[in-house]
C-alpha cells in the first residue's frame, strides 16, 4: 500500500483527521529544510507537501512568492529538493511526501526521468499546479508507472462533470482549493466548503484534503469537520518570512523551526480535542 | 519535424489550433484549476460571437470609426532605394488610434468582455502601449480597468504609465520576480483567479492559455487581411516576404496568418537579440531558447537547466518577455517562418534610419523589424516586395532613444 493509502487508512481507524503542512523547500536557505521537516512530524504532521520554488509562481499569493524567491537565491533546484527527501528518508520511512509545485521545472527534466527519480527518492505524490487532467495524457502515466500519487485540485469553480473527469485520473487525495484565488487569501467560507465537500464526495471515496485560506486552530477545526485533511501553508510561511533575516541563518531557522512547529502542535491538539 | 509535415499533408496550415487549442506539441491549456471553467466560458463565448453577425458589424465598425481602420500600406520609396533591394511596403499600424496595433484585440477583447456582462478589466502591459489601448477601450465603455506593470517598465514607460492613469485605469506596480512583462502576466493572473465572477482578462499578445493565442491572432488578422488586399491594388501581386517583430508575436501573427496557406510568401519573425545572443543577455526563446511552459501554454522559453525562467533584456520593453505565441513556436519547428534577432544596437540604428529617410519614427519594438528589413532586403532583387509590420510608433520611446544618445532635456 502506498504511503498516502496507509496514512489515511490509519486516521480513519483512528478518527483523526490529517494535518498537512505546506512549505517551500530550500526557504529561507537550504540549511533549514531537513530538520523542519523532521520538526514538522515531532508536532503532528500528518503529512508534509513540500513546494519546489518556481520562478513564477502564478497561482501563489505574496507569502509563498516570496518564499520561491528566497529558496532561489540559493538555486534552490528540484533536484536538490529530491535530494533533501532523500535524506529525510534515512530516518523515516512513514510520513507521506507530496512535492508541490508547478510543471515547467519538470517538463525540463523530463516526466518519466522525474518520476523515477522522486520515486527512488521516496516522494509519494505530486501536485503540479498548472497541469490539468486534460493536458496530463503523458505526465499521470509516468507518474503512476513508478507509483507516485497524482495529485489535483479541485476548485470552487470546478463543475460535477470536471470533478467526475479530475477524480477519474487522481489517485492519494483530493486537494479541494477552499477559495477563489491565489494562496494566503484570507476569507475561507467554511459552509461553503461543506455543501462543495458534499459534491466531491458523491464523485469519490479518495480522502478529501482543503487547503488555500487556514490560517490558525480555529479554521483548521472548522474544516476539519468536513475533510479528511487540513492543509496550511501561507500561515507557516509567514513565520518564516518574519525571521529570514535573523542576524544569523542559525539564529534565524532555529526560530523558524520552534514557531512553525508551535503553531502545529496547537493545531494538531485543536484537531484532536 | 518531417513527419508534422506529413501529418498536415492535407490539412491547411491555418486550420489550426486544433479543438484542444494545441498548434502540435505547443500551445494547450496549463492553468491552476480555477481557471479552467472561467477559460472554457471564453472559448464559448470566442467561437460564437465570432460567427455573430451583429458581433462581427460592431467589430468592423469600432475598427473603422473609431481606430480608424484600414491602416495605410505604404511604401517607403526612398528608404527601399537606399537600400537597393526589394520594394519596402509598411504597414502602419503606428496610425492606429493610440498608436500601435495593440488596439486591434483591445476593442475585440473589449467587445465580448461587455457580452458576457464582465463589468471589471485588467491587463498586463511591457511598454505600456496594450495598457493604454486596454485603458482607452475600458474609458469607452465607462469600464474599471486595472493594469498589471512591472515596476522596472513603470520606470522605462513613464508617459505611457501618466496615459492610462489619464484615461482613467488604476496602474499597479509589480515588484516580484524580474519586475518586467512576464510579472506583470503573473500577477494579472493571480487577480483573474481572485476576481473571476465580474472581471474580463485582456491578455494583450498572442500567448496565454488557450483560447487567447488563436483570439488574440483572429483580432489582430485585419492586418494581413487588409494588408493582402492592399498589395493586390498596389502591386497587383502577392509579396514575397513579410517581416514583423516578436515580442509574444500578436503583431506578427496578424500580419502572418492570412499568409499562411500562401507557401510562395516567406515570413520573418524579428526577436529582440539584446546586447548580443552570445551574451545571454537577450529576449530572443525562438532563436535561442528551448521549449517549456509558462503563462499557462507550451512555447519556446528562456530557462535555465531547472526549468527555471530567466531575465531578459531589451531596449524594448515591449519584447523583454521570455516566451512567445504558442503558434510561433510551431510555425518554427514545421519551418515555415523563419525567426532571427537583431540587436539594440542595430534596432536603434533602425529606429533612426527610418525616421531620417522616410520621417517616419518608429515604436523601439517595430524599430527590430527595421533592422531585420535593412539586411534582408539588399538581397533581394528589385521586383520582389516585402511587406513589413510597422507596429508602432516612436514617441512612447523617445526618452529612452535620447537617453541612448547621451541627451538629457
Ligand atoms: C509597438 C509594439 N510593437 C510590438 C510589440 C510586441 O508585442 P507583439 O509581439 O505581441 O506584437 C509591442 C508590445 O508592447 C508594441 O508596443
Amino acid at each position: 500500500m502506498s504511503r498516502i493509502k496507509s496514512c489515511f487508512a490509519q486516521l480513519k481507524e483512528n478518527k483523526r483527521k490529517a494535518l498537512v503542512p505546506y512549505v517551500a523547500a530550500g526557504d529561507p536557505n537550504p540549511e533549514i529544510t531537513l530538520d523542519l521537516m523532521h520538526a514538522m512530524v515531532q508536532a503532528g504532521a500528518d503529512i508534509i507537501e513540500l513546494g519546489v520554488p518556481f520562478s513564477d509562481p502564478m497561482a501563489d499569493g505574496p507569502v509563498i512568492q516570496k518564499a520561491s524567491e528566497r529558496a532561489l537565491i540559493y538555486g534552490t533546484s528540484l533536484t536538490d529538493v529530491l535530494s533533501v527527501i532523500k535524506q529525510f528518508r534515512e530516518t523515516n520511512d512513514s510520513t507521506p511526501i507530496v512535492l508541490m509545485g508547478y510543471l515547467n521545472p519538470i517538463e525540463v527534466m523530463g516526466y518519466e526521468v522525474f518520476a523515477k527519480a522522486a520515486s527512488e527518492s521516496g516522494v509519494d505524490g505530486v501536485l503540479t499546479v498548472d497541469i490539468p487532467p486534460e493536458e496530463a495524457q503523458v505526465y499521470i502515466p509516468a507518474l503512476k508507472q513508478y507509483e507516485l500519487d497524482p495529485i489535483f485540485l479541485l476548485s470552487p469553480t470546478t463543475t460535477k462533470e470536471r470533478m467526475k473527469l479530475i477524480c477519474h485520473y487522481a489517485s492519494g487525495f483530493i486537494y479541494y482549493v477552499a477559495v477563489k484565488g491565489v494562496t494566503g487569501t484570507s476569507a475561507l467560507d467554511t459552509i461553503e466548503v461543506a455543501s462543495r465537500l458534499e459534491m466531491i464526495k458523491e464523485v469519490t471515496d479518495l480522502p478529501i484534503g482543503v487547503g488555500f485560506g487556514i490560517k490558525n486552530a480555529a479554521t483548521a477545526v472548522a474544516v476539519g469537520q468536513v475533510s479528511d485533511a487540513v492543509v496550511v501553508g501561507s500561515a507557516l510561511v509567514n513565520l518564516v518570512e518574519q525571521n529570514a533575516h535573523a542576524l544569523s541563518n542559525a539564529e534565524g531557522n532555529k526560530k523558524i523551526i520552534k514557531e512553525i512547529s508551535q503553531v502545529l502542535v496547537s493545531m494538531r491538539s485543536a484537531l484532536d480535542a | 519535424m518531417t513527419m508534422q509535415k506529413q501529418d498536415q499533408v492535407d490539412k491547411k496550415l491555418s486550420d489550426m489550433p486544433d479543438e484542444t487549442g494545441h498548434f502540435g506539441q505547443y500551445g494547450g491549456i496549463f492553468v491552476p484549476e480555477t481557471l479552467m471553467e472561467p477559460l472554457k466560458e471564453l472559448k464559448e463565448a470566442y467561437i460564437h460571437y465570432f460567427q455573430e453577425p451583429d458581433f462581427l458589424a460592431e467589430l468592423d465598425s469600432d475598427l473603422a470609426n473609431y481606430v480608424g481602420r484600414p491602416s495605410p500600406l505604404y511604401y517607403a520609396e526612398r528608404w527601399s532605394l537606399e537600400l537597393g533591394g526589394a520594394k519596402i511596403y509598411l504597414k502602419r499600424e503606428d496610425l492606429n488610434h493610440t498608436g500601435a496595433h495593440k488596439v486591434n484585440n483591445t476593442i475585440g477583447q473589449m467587445l465580448l468582455a461587455k457580452r458576457m456582462g464582465k463589468t471589471r478589466i485588467i491587463a498586463e502591459t511591457g511598454a505600456g502601449q496594450h495598457g493604454v489601448a486596454t485603458a482607452t477601450v475600458a474609458a469607452r465603455l465607462g469600464l474599471e480597468c486595472v493594469v498589471y506593470m512591472g515596476a522596472e517598465d513603470i520606470q522605462r514607460q513613464a508617459l505611457n504609465v501618466y496615459r492610462m492613469k489619464l484615461l482613467g485605469a488604476r496602474v499597479v506596480s509589480v515588484g516580484s520576480g524580474s519586475r518586467t512583462l512576464k510579472d506583470a502576466l503573473n500577477e494579472a493572473m493571480r487577480d483573474w483567479v481572485t476576481n473571476i465572477d465580474n472581471t474580463f482578462y485582456i491578455i494583450g499578445t498572442a500567448a496565454g492559455p488557450h483560447p487567447y493565442p488563436a483570439m488574440v491572432r483572429d483580432f489582430q488578422a485585419i492586418i494581413g487581411r487588409e494588408a493582402k488586399q492592399q498589395i493586390m491594388v498596389h502591386e497587383g501581386r502577392m509579396p514575397d516576404a513579410l517581416v514583423a517583430c516578436i515580442g509574444g508575436g500578436s503583431n506578427a501573427i496578424g500580419l502572418f496568418y492570412p499568409f499562411v496557406d500562401d507557401m510562395d510568401v516567406s515570413m520573418y519573425g524579428v526577436e529582440a537579440a539584446g546586447h548580443g545572443l552570445e551574451t545571454g543577455e537577450h529576449a530572443a526563446p525562438l532563436c535561442a531558447g528551448k521549449p517549456g511552459v509558462l503563462h499557462g501554454n507550451r512555447t519556446y522559453l528562456m530557462e535555465d537547466r531547472h526549468g527555471q525562467i530567466i531575465p531578459t533584456h531589451s531596449v524594448s520593453a515591449g519584447l523583454d518577455y521570455p516566451g512567445v505565441g504558442p503558434e510561433h513556436s510551431w510555425l518554427k519547428d514545421i519551418g515555415r517562418a523563419n525567426y532571427v534577432a537583431v540587436s539594440d544596437e542595430e534596432a536603434l540604428k533602425g529606429f533612426h534610419d527610418l525616421t531620417l529617410t522616410e520621417g517616419i519614427m518608429p515604436a523601439l519594438e517595430s524599430s527590430h523589424a527595421i533592422a531585420y528589413v535593412t539586411k534582408l532586403a539588399p538581397t533581394m532583387d528589385k521586383e520582389q516586395i516585402i511587406i513589413m509590420n510597422l507596429s508602432g510608433r516612436g514617441d512612447k520611446d523617445i526618452h529612452t532613444v535620447a537617453t541612448l544618445d547621451g541627451i538629457e532635456f
